[in-house]
């Protein structure tokens, strides 16, 4: 008598929605499509600083909708996700190694995280918020 | 040993989200938020300003970097999340990936060389 095959039923579609960290890892997957979208809005911008001036304030005027507006909130929202995901894994992307010991990865991702708060306050000040 | 496309598009998704990491959240504030919200004044983005900054070669570099890193990244990172959400057309999903980065990339070296 055969012993009766072990079968695991999951769904190849939504396998993600059973556990909170799988959910979490989708959160960090689908970041890339509000990362895109604001490439094609960026594009859009340059199409349109590229027409004249007439065109690049109605673009301007766009982005004062209340549809753009959520848009870009989201895309900020999911766009700090992917921040805090990709300088949490950067220990394990690049780890550094001094002679017999490996640097801490907390001090991999604290420099990542005070480059990124420099970096950001830099570019304010240089659009000059 | 066969010939892969893999350590392009590889290390395009890696310097890709590293330049979304570092600069895209503090952008979307500058050019989508910012003036909405009244944090800064509309002047800002001043149709004479934009297009000096953009006329500007450094400037130039900048903005295509901001448009053609991410656009990589996220195309990279959708063909393997279409395959995390049950889409097995692999070959169709990367070229429709591929392709829109590519396109938002020939379209933004357009417009930068047209400005």
């Amino acid at each position: 008598m055969s012993r009766k095959p072990y079968i695991r039923s999951v769904s190849t579609t939504s396998w993600w929605t059973v556990q909170p960290r799988y959910i979490r890892y989708m959160a960090r997957e689908v970041s890339c499509v509000l990362i895109g979208a604001y490439s094609a809005v960026v594009v859009i911008g340059l199409l349109r600083l590229a027409e004249g001036a007439a065109a690049w304030n109605a673009f301007l005027e766009c982005l004062q909708k209340p549809t753009s507006i959520a848009f870009h909130l989201l895309a900020l929202a999911f766009a700090l996700y992917h921040t805090t995901t990709w300088f949490n894994v950067t220990p394990k992307a690049m780890p550094i190694q001094l002679g017999e010991t490996q640097l801490p990865g907390g001090i991999i991702i604290g420099a990542h995280y005070a480059g990124w708060v420099v970096v950001s306050v830099v570019i304010l000040f240089l659009v000059g918020v | 040993m066969a010939r892969s496309h893999k350590p392009i598009v590889w290390s395009l998704f890696a310097a890709g989200g590293t330049f979304a990491a570092f600069i895209t959240p503090v952008m979307i504030f500058v050019t989508g938020l910012a003036i909405a919200l009244g944090l800064m004044p509309a002047e800002t983005l001043a149709y004479e300003r934009v297009l000096a900054f953009v006329q500007n070669p450094i400037g130039k570099g900048l903005v295509f970097l901001l448009v053609f890193l991410p656009a990589w990244h996220a195309a990279h990172r959708l063909r393997i999340t279409a395959h995390d959400f049950g889409i097995r057309a692999d070959t169709l999903v990367a070229t429709l990936c591929y392709g829109l980065a590519t396109l938002a990339t020939a379209v933004t070296v357009y417009a930068l060389f047209s400005v």
